[in-house]
């Protein structure tokens, strides 16, 4: 059967499972939209490429499977560059399809040219220009087979017009993937194997350090099991909230620069760290040299470059999350670890005390209250997808995740504008999921044109906006670290609530704490968007807080008698 | 210094891609070659970079990640044969001609071209040796020099070969099941 290229792009992707793209059309890929119109495909017209990414990049988090990203050549491929880096950054797989300038122009700086496979190609696990029709399936099968095999990540795919428009056969059966034939390392080292075994039968005061490796790989299961049989307490990557519940009493919670001072400490006590399908980031880590010195490291990951990396492990398992928790689970012994157990038990009591929930109200609204009342009311079973910032950090602490895939948030590239365009893309993967975009008012003002994404696609997803009219996590460090010099982090922002009414998509302002319960309920029975405009205490800071470079234990605690009392309209 | 040695797809963009690989690492390359094999689909790299032992594990590593990179072995601990070409065009006439030859010859290197100041030097030999002669001609007068970078191979039974490609097929890994 012959097709157009762009005929065949669609049939393709029809043929892979794909049932939405999320793209802006444009004159490099104006033949595909053509076709587009006549196929099964679901487009959702966005209004920036960016958010286009980020919502292929939110697909893909909420389901496991592949997101699609579509724009045109020159500005529209280059807008896609930062969702394409925070999909990297978080092995996310992403499609990203980009039209191109006719090949005959190629190099010619036409109008609307860039190269945009040379100035991806750091930020993608692979990329690929197509200039031939008859190419086009079978690199659209490979760009798929990459993106969500091994460590996932993304896949860019350029094709030129000339290649959309001309006429080339089209068979399913015979247009298969033809890759590299890569020699198959056999990452079965038995010595590690052994060592790792004898490190989890001898130690006494062992952590588990838990990241989406163990989503990415599906693991959930006998990663519990691995838990119940080991009983070893188990500490969070922020990407790693969700693979094990929260509810669970092994569960310790986030570890990190804002994780929890009973959380990083067991880490610097413990003898040995068992880290699962997470990369030891320096979020995660503080100083390295003083970095769990007492404790012995195992190290199981699916990315042979990631060994040995930032820190020094005494046993690498290199594979998948899952079947090498199974190939060890046998030779773990049941083990008790009362004692361990107990005195991080004894770790948490003062915390619990300084925590903000235990603090009298004030009078004044807390992002904290607001994100544990959302936590209560959704009964903790909503799809949360974070912007970044202090309110990426509060929802970590305060939304309690015993369902994976329930956080989105952009870990590795910190990508402010994240939240509303990935929840978007997030309600199209689980369209009956609750799901909340939690952000702050710089944040969303970055990508809030997807607003009206949402109402042209008539979708239900509420936003929480956590406003304190402040770039908060940037002026808590010129607190912290540049003696309150707030230099360019007092924000303006529109009246959010009218924003929205102009969208055509109900705000409304929250200001006291008593309203913040009803306001979430009543989103929560409408059928359509809402957003709710929380204005929460200007200048609270993010506790406890590991200073950037400083030792894990090196936490500024939240202060005995803390609330700084600011009200003043910025 | 660490040598690594890889077998690449034959075709463009994959020494950009490898070159902005270990730009991203922030490793220096001291040297870089690369040609073809006896499969004219497979080019052969040898890199040979500034880094410690660590480093090239990284690099190896992050290289075969790359999907147009087959195979990326880091072989400096390895017995192994390194070769460095390089052409040495020194300053000489009749007067100190028959000295410099002499020099040449202690070194293995040959004249390729003769004229009447000046002549060619070619020397095939490992870095150090070619530093060595590059010294004793440099009284002489170097007028110009150009060097490959090295080429390395394991020696004996040590064998590092491209994987044989399936007919039809690939053997890359189909996506877990999720």
């Amino acid at each position: 059967m012959k097709l157009t290229g762009a005929q065949i792009l669609c049939e393709t992707l029809e043929h892979l499972g794909v049932r939405h793209i999320f793209g802006y059309p444009g004159g490099a890929i104006l033949p595909v939209y053509d076709a587009l119109g006549k196929s099964k495909l679901h487009h959702i017209l966005v209004r920036h490429e960016q958010g286009a990414t980020h919502m292929a990049d939110g697909y893909a988090r909420a389901t496991g499977g592949v997101g699609v990203a579509m724009a045109t050549s020159g500005p529209g491929a280059t807008n896609m560059v930062t969702g394409i880096a925070t999909a990297m950054l978080d092995s996310s797989p992403v499609v990203c399809i980009t039209g191109q300038v006719s090949s005959k122009l190629l190099g010619s700086d036409a109008f609307q040219e860039v190269d945009i496979t040379g100035i991806t190609m750091p930020i993608t696990k692979h990329n690929v220009v197509v200039s031939k029709a008859e190419d086009i399936a079978r690199t659209l099968r490979e760009a798929f087979l990459i993106a969500n095999s091994g460590r996932p990540g993304p896949v860019l795919v350029d094709i030129t017009k000339d290649a959309q428009q001309a006429f080339a056969e089209f068979d399913w059966d015979t247009c298969l993937p033809q890759l590299p034939t890569k020699r198959l390392r056999d990452n079965h080292d038995q010595q590690e194997f052994d060592r790792a075994v004898d490190l989890l039968n001898t130690s006494k005061r062992p952590v588990i350090l838990a990241g989406r490796g163990i989503m990415l790989s599906g693991a959930m299961r006998i990663f519990d099991q691995f838990v119940r049989t080991s009983n070893i307490p188990v500490a969070m990557t922020l990407l790693g909230i969700g693979c094990f519940p929260a509810s669970d009493p092994m569960n310790l919670g986030m570890m990190g620069m804002h994780g929890e001072a009973w959380v990083n400490n067991a880490i610097q006590e413990a003898d040995l760290l068992i880290a699962v399908g997470m990369r030891f980031d320096d979020r995660v880590t503080g100083d390295l040299r003083t970095y769990a010195r007492n404790a012995r490291k195992i190290h199981i990951e699916v990315d042979r470059a990631e060994i040995n990396k930032n820190v020094k492990v005494d046993a690498a398992i290199i594979g998948d999350a899952g079947e090498t928790l199974a190939n060890l689970l046998p030779h773990v012994h049941e083990r008790d670890h009362g004692a361990w157990l107990a005195h991080i038990k004894e770790l948490k009591g003062d915390s619990a005390v300084r925590d903000i929930q235990s603090l009298p109200d004030s009078g004044h609204l807390y992002a904290a209250h607001v994100i544990n009342d959302l936590w209560k009311v959704t009964n903790g079973g909503a799809i949360v997808v974070t912007d970044v910032g202090q309110h990426q950090m509060w929802e970590a602490q305060y939304y309690h995740h015993d369902q994976p895939r329930t956080l989105i948030t952009s870990g590795g590239l910190g990508t402010m504008g994240f939240a509303l365009p990935a929840a978007i893309g997030a309600k199209f993967a689980r369209p009956d999921a609750e799901v909340w975009a939690v952000v702050g008012d710089g944040g969303f003002q970055m990508t809030m044109c997807e607003l009206a994404t949402i109402v042209q696609e008539k979708i239900n997803i509420n936003i929480a906006i956590i406003n304190n009219g402040f770039l908060g996590m940037v002026r808590q460090w010129q607190e912290f670290f540049y003696d309150k010099r707030y230099v360019a982090t007092p924000l303006v922002a529109p009246d959010f609530a009218a924003l929205a009414n102009a969208f055509g998509i109900r705000g409304e302002r929250v200001t006291t704490r008593q309203d913040v319960v009803p306001a979430i309920e009543s989103a929560r029975d409408s059928d359509q968007a809402v957003l709710l405009d929380f204005r929460v205490e200007q200048e609270d800071s993010v506790y406890p807080m590991v200073p950037a470079g400083a030792s894990l234990h090196e936490m500024i605690r939240r202060p005995n008698n803390p609330l700084v009392e600011t009200a003043t309209e910025p | 210094m660490q040598t690594i040695v890889a077998y690449v797809e034959n075709k463009p963009g994959v020494l950009n891609r490898v070159a902005s690989l270990t730009r991203r690492l922030a490793i220096n390359i001291d040297s870089l070659t690369v040609g073809p094999t006896e499969n004219e689909e497979i080019a052969r790299m040898t890199i040979c970079a500034h880094t410690d032992e660590n480093g090239a594990r990284r690099l190896e590593a992050s290289l075969e990640k790359l999907v147009d990179v087959l195979v990326a072995e880091n072989i400096s601990d390895r017995s192994m044969l390194e070769r460095d070409l390089a052409l040495i065009k020194v300053a000489a006439d009749h007067l100190n001609r028959p000295h410099l030859m002499e020099l040449v010859k202690a070194f293995r290197g040959r004249v390729v071209d003769v004229s009447p100041e000046s002549v060619i030097v070619e020397v095939s030999d490992t870095t150090d040796k070619i530093d060595g002669l590059l010294e004793v001609l440099r009284p002489f007068g170097v007028l110009e020099m150009g060097r490959t970078g090295r080429i390395a191979m394991t020696k004996g039974n040590d064998v590092l070969r491209p994987p044989v490609s399936a007919p039809g097929g690939s053997k890359h890994p189909a996506p877990a099941s999720k």
